[in-house]
């Protein structure tokens, strides 16, 4: 059992903020995890949350991913997922009338387009060795308009009975697509990581991409992979957050997500400078996101006002796992520890235990 | 390795200045090809002023900015705290007890205030500063909307004589169509501006402070063991970008005169961008300040050329992106082929830097 | 000899999590003695060092400096304290200038004056004979003159104490005569002198006093003229000292008509070593010779394709491969210990389960992980053949003591069942116990067939392993030894009459 808990440490960090959450939604109501059935398909807080961070999942994992083997972080994840899904639009529309197979196709089309991007962004890191976060930082600048290009006008209309219901239900099924597409996807990944050695790989090349390369592994080719899978990502989260809007604004979806990706990956107990990595941690950090965003909804605080809760709580869990922060808990813990100690002895113990704790103080 | 017994006299340029030299240069090829495509508007000092006039926030912040690059981290707060100061300035200057000696104070203490805190934060407790400067990005926004949400004109009349107050240079201008002589005019930011850029420039060059930076950025184990207290000199990085994202809120403020909720949205990216074609590195310890205002300049001459060519304003976001990938690959190709020794990439022959060119300049001194 | 203490350390003891790195230690050091400390690796001398400059804090006993009590928490007190320290490890920052490395973090002054800091740092860069320029970006000198300057820098602090932590490693021998004509001059001032090496002849040339440390434990402090080598060694050891004598060469039956394992023809690399012939038969031992940036690391890589190849032949067993990178060497069965340990060989952050594992996953594939079981098998089956001391298979490799990493990354290697083995400096910075450890698996694997290149800064360990060696110089073979001609002093020979150019590098 001890041995379980160690090799689960580091989601203690993202589990108890989430509990922490559930706690205050508890206290604000009782009636947090009522689970309502509406035309044929579940609704209430926790569907709301699987539903509304899809996206948000599907990217942190790319993310992760990344961050690991690059150490630094893709911002143009937004962008990159704008422009997949302004291809997928543009298929759809052109191809009159829309049948699943359309839809696949169109979908299959923005992988290739989400593929180019990551192969983009992946040369630059790999090949210039420049910072992903530089790097990433071109289609930032650019790829919005480029996404306006492909959708000729503002906005385009996604008026398809599968679309739709890619975006919300399919008639009985009880959950809705988005929660199932994104589970499909998880397993994928799960599959991914049992068959291949992209974790050995990965943190390889994040922690010494120099011994990486004198064991036998490409640092480049690995970091390139992580972008190409990344381009994946983009378009698979393009097409769900398209199908859930139902057209396709180019200048605001999914607008700054890299920054919630960002700090899903720091809030499952990633370091954002590479290494060891855990994907079930951005998976939990980024429903907590989601979680604290609709949280922050429920308990009526004004909209205006949201980000700044947002930021307070993001600087307390960022202050409290930060490693001076642990360290100076540690010491109090031990401190804390030998006083009760002193407590339980005879006195003239207690006297010497006290002195040796003063002693480690100076 | 060289071998160690030639000795050599001059000193190859440092990568700070290669750097800022390329950006320099690209500018003014780039300045001259657009009088020359467009003479009636490049050729007029106005327009080059404007660049100035109508930027200043962002050449502040990109100042800011660049130190904080340098130093190895990075501040994506800026864009946020100055449409803060935006906001907050507005609201006081048009309450009762508005004047603008207070509004500057506000705009500093709110810049300070901020740069404190993320400093505080990744100095002393060693936390990520992309996570904290985004966690201070959305306090800002969030602070910014709190305050007030609808835009806020200053009426206040001493602002806004302040606002329209310029500076005419009557012995530099050009003559309109009729032959008019139209003298140049600078706004008050303009000269903010060229003031912070020779006090921060010469506080990062002969400071020790300044150096202290470098060090920190260039190996920040290496400055804690050479006796440098890295912790106070990070924190005084974000202590000073804190502090021009203030500075460059009011002088926003004095631009446009009015609160939005819309100010400085996204500067932060323009920011590092114009920092990055400046030749600030991303990794620290290299950068030259200098080059903060010619990355920023050469992101809007881009930009103005696009529109006086005609093109459509879209694409203009396209060409940053472009502008940027040739400034990022450039600056890749550059640093390794200076550092091909210790990556080990072989260059044939013809691609190799000689001894002469390496030599080249006088270093720093 | 009667001189004043003016640093007293008493009862140091210092812990980390799992170690009793100090425990209760007693340093003393006087006015104008250069004082030996000495230890294997893990015994302590670093950490005692960083609690001296306040690197780390200590958590018992008492450090006096002049009768003044102490306590550093950073070492710029220390520094300002007159404590000046040159790491092992070049703690100097690449993007300044030489200049401004030598005077940053000393000056009060809130302005830099350039002119005058150049001006005072190319006197002493000339006092020092240090062959390099103030204006220079410090990433443009080599290894050497960065560690002279480092040296420099401490020098001109005019300090009280000078902590030199293995500052020998990477000079040549030019350059330690310098610096040690340097040292006798500050002791001369009355400079403390801390010293810490590896050479122990260096030990006996220089110090007056040493004191070993073994295990975080003080052994004892001791005249150096009161002491032979052999006595330091066993009190730096306890007692394997025989062990080190019990080595028996391996001596290949090489007929000339035998293919060999491995055979380079014209091999080069981008990191600019002359075109060189190789050749190893079945189960030889052979090595490179030669000083520090003479060619014999970049050789061994070229055979490895661990720097971009630009040239030449290879065969295996008579067969011509082609072996471009790493990957192509390693499914040749070639392997690779690297010389820089922490930088090209361990994955700090990962176990050593999967430290162990990693070069034989990488040949099985990338879709063909083993499984977990699997994986513990063999990290389990190594740890007990090479006697790895780590708590469990799954600890983190950065939290073991340099020598059982450098067990850990060899086992990676034998994991894989390699038919050449290149070894480029196994035994550096580990302590002597695992040195001789590593020399006589180097042995046994020769005598099960194994060819094996052994490269060491130590010719004595070459000469005792090696049957062959290839001596290098200025980035060229310009000799070969082997059988009886193998000694030290005819090693020594080939290196000073080879080669065209007097040797400074």
């Amino acid at each position: 059992m001890p041995k379980l808990i160690k090799h689960f440490s580091h989601l203690v960090l993202p589990v108890s903020v989430m509990t922490l959450l559930i706690i205050i939604n508890l206290i604000k109501g009782a009636d947090y995890f009522r689970i309502t059935m509406v035309n044929g398909a579940f609704y209430g807080n926790i569907p709301n949350i699987l539903f509304g961070a899809s996206e948000l999942v599907i990217l942190s994992i790319g993310m992760t991913l990344v961050t690991a083997a690059s150490r630094g972080q893709d911002i143009s994840i937004g962008v990159s997922a704008t422009i997949t899904s302004a291809v997928f639009v543009q298929y759809v529309l052109q191809a009159g009338e829309v049948t699943l197979l359309t839809i696949v196709v169109g979908f299959l089309l923005s992988c290739v387009i989400g593929l180019l991007l990551g192969a983009f962004n992946g040369t630059l890191v790999s090949v210039f060795k420049v910072q992903p976060m530089v790097a990433s930082l071109i289609l930032f600048t650019g790829g919005r308009s480029i996404a306006f290009m492909i959708d000729g006008k503002l906005s385009p209309i996604l008026a398809n009975d599968i679309s739709n219901q890619i975006g919300t239900v399919i008639p009985g099924v009880p959950i809705q697509t988005p929660i199932i597409l994104t589970v499909v996807f998880i397993a994928l990944v799960a599959v991914l990581f049992k068959t291949t050695n992209l974790r050995l790989y990965v943190e390889t090349v994040g922690i010494n991409p120099n011994a990486a390369r004198l064991n036998g592994i490409n640092p480049k080719k690995i970091i390139f992979l992580t972008f190409l899978i990344m381009g994946i990502c983009t378009a698979v989260a393009g097409f769900i957050a398209v199908n859930k809007a139902g057209r396709h604004d180019s200048v605001n979806l999914l607008k700054l997500i890299m920054m919630d990706a960002i700090l899903a990956v720091a809030i499952g107990g990633n370091s954002l400078i590479g290494g060891k990595f855990s994907i079930t941690g951005a998976i939990i950090g980024a429903y907590t996101i989601e979680m604290l965003n609709r949280t922050l909804l429920r308990l009526e605080i004004e909209p205006a006002t949201i980000k700044v809760f947002k930021a307070v709580f993001i600087i307390i869990l960022m202050v409290l796992s930060s490693p001076v922060v642990r360290v100076f808990m540690k010491k109090a813990l031990d401190r804390f520890r030998s006083w009760r100690l002193s407590i339980s002895q005879p006195k003239e113990n207690a006297l010497s235990t006290t002195n040796i704790a003063e002693k480690k103080e100076e | 390795m060289a071998s160690v017994n030639v000795f050599k006299p001059k000193a190859r340029l440092s990568n700070s200045n290669i750097l800022f030299l390329i950006a320099a240069v690209i500018f003014v090829v780039m300045y001259l090809f657009a009088i020359i495509s467009f003479p009636n508007s490049f050729m007029q000092f106005q327009t080059f002023f404007d660049l100035f006039n109508l930027n200043a926030p962002l050449i502040i912040m990109t100042l800011g900015l660049c130190i904080v690059m340098i130093g190895g981290g990075i501040d994506i707060s800026i864009g946020a705290v100055c449409g803060l100061v935006t906001m907050a300035c507005a609201v006081f200057l048009e309450s009762k007890m508005g004047s603008i000696g207070g509004a500057v104070l506000v705009a500093l203490g709110i810049g300070v205030a901020f740069g404190i805190l993320q400093g505080y934060l990744i100095a002393y407790l060693e936390i990520q500063p992309f996570i904290i400067t985004l966690s201070g990005l959305f306090l800002a926004q969030g602070l910014l909307t709190t305050l007030h949400k609808d835009p806020i004109n200053v009426t206040m009349p001493a602002f806004v004589g302040l606002r329209d107050f310029d500076i005419v240079i009557a012995w530099l201008g050009t003559r309109n169509r009729l032959g008019v002589f139209i003298p140049s005019e600078i706004k008050l930011g303009t000269v903010i501006v060229v003031v912070l850029l020779v006090i921060l420039a010469s506080l990062m060059k002969w400071s020790r402070f300044g150096r202290n930076v470098y060090a920190v950025g260039g190996n920040s184990h290496s400055a804690m063991m050479l006796g440098i207290n890295v912790k106070r000199t990070i924190f005084i990085t974000y202590v000073l970008s804190g502090l021009t994202a203030g500075i460059a809120g009011f002088v926003y403020i004095m631009t446009t005169g009015a609160g939005n909720v819309g100010n400085a949205a996204g500067a932060e990216m323009k920011a590092i961008a114009s920092a990055i074609i400046g030749g600030t590195l991303l990794n620290g310890g290299v950068g030259n300040l200098l080059g903060a205002p010619i990355g920023t300049l050469t992101l809007l001459v881009i930009n103005e050329l696009i529109r006086a060519a005609g093109v459509q304003s879209n694409f203009q976001a396209m060409v940053s992106g472009l502008l940027l990938y040739f400034f990022i690959v450039l600056q890749s190709v550059i640093m390794s082929l200076r550092d091909r020794r210790r990556f080990g990439i072989a260059l044939p022959p013809w691609l190799r830097l000689s001894g002469k060119e390496q030599t080249v300049g006088q270093g720093e001194s | 000899m009667l001189s004043e203490t003016i640093l007293e350390m008493k009862d140091i003891s210092k812990s980390f999590p799992g170690v009793k790195a100090l425990d209760s230690v007693d340093f003393k050091l006087r006015k104008g003695e250069i004082h030996a400390l000495m230890g294997e690796n893990g015994a302590g001398k670093s950490t005692l060092i960083k609690v001296i400059t306040g690197v780390y804090g200590k958590d018992a006993g008492l450090i006096t400096l002049q009768g003044e009590s102490i306590h550093f928490k950073a070492p710029e007190e220390a520094q300002n304290k007159g404590i000046g320290t040159v790491y092992q490890e070049i703690m100097l920052c690449p993007n300044l200038t030489v200049a401004e490395n030598m005077f940053i973090g000393r000056s009060h002054s809130l302005v830099v004056n350039w002119k005058q800091m150049n001006e005072k740092a190319a006197q002493l860069l000339d006092s020092l004979g240090i062959p390099a320029s103030p204006v220079q970006e410090l990433t443009s000198c080599s290894l050497a003159v960065q560690q002279m300057i480092a040296i420099a820098r401490a020098v001109d602090m005019d300090c009280k104490i000078l902590i030199l932590d293995e500052p020998t490693s990477s000079l040549d021998e030019d350059e330690v005569h310098k610096l040690f004509k340097l040292m006798r001059e500050l002791k001369a001032r009355g400079v403390g002198i801390i010293f810490i090496t590896h050479f122990l002849e260096q030990v006996f040339e220089i110090s007056d006093r040493i004191t070993v440390l073994r295990n975080g434990k003080l052994v004892g402090e001791y005249e150096t003229t009161s002491l032979s080598q052999i006595e330091l060694i066993s009190k730096m050891l306890g007692n394997v000292l025989e062990d080190i004598t019990k080595i028996q060469k391996h001596e290949p039956i090489v007929s000339d008509t035998s293919i060999p394992v491995f055979e380079g023809i014209g091999l080069s690399s981008a990191a600019g070593v002359r075109p060189f012939n190789f050749v190893i038969q079945r189960g030889e031992v052979n090595g490179f010779a030669g000083l520090l940036g003479s060619g014999r690391s970049e050789s061994a890589r070229a055979i490895f394709a661990a720097d971009k190849v630009t040239g030449g032949e290879v065969r295996m067993k008579g067969k011509s491969v082609k072996i471009k990178t790493p990957l192509h060497a390693i499914k040749q069965g070639i392997g690779y210990l690297p010389e820089d340990r922490k930088g090209d060989g361990i994955i700090d952050d990962l176990s050593v389960r999967d430290n162990i594992i990693l070069t034989l996953q990488v040949m099985k594939g990338f879709f063909k992980p083993f499984s977990l079981k699997q994986a513990e098998t063999f990290a389990e089956e190594y740890i007990k053949k090479l006697n790895i001391k780590t708590p469990t298979p799954d600890t983190p490799i950065k939290s073991l003591s340099g020598g059982n990493q450098q067990k850990v990354i060899l086992a990676r290697w034998l994991l894989t069942n390699p038919e050449f083995l290149i070894l480029d400096e196994p035994t550096r910075g580990i302590d002597v116990g695992t040195k001789v450890e590593i020399q006589k698996l180097v042995i046994k694997l020769a005598n099960n067939g194994m060819s094996l290149t052994f490269i060491s800064s130590e010719i004595d360990e070459m000469i005792r392993t090696c049957s062959r060696l290839i001596v290098m110089k200025d980035r060229e073979i310009v000799g070969e030894l082997k059988g009886t001609e193998l000694t030290e002093t005819e090693v020594m020979n080939v290196i000073a009459q080879g080669g065209k150019n007097p040797c400074l590098n």
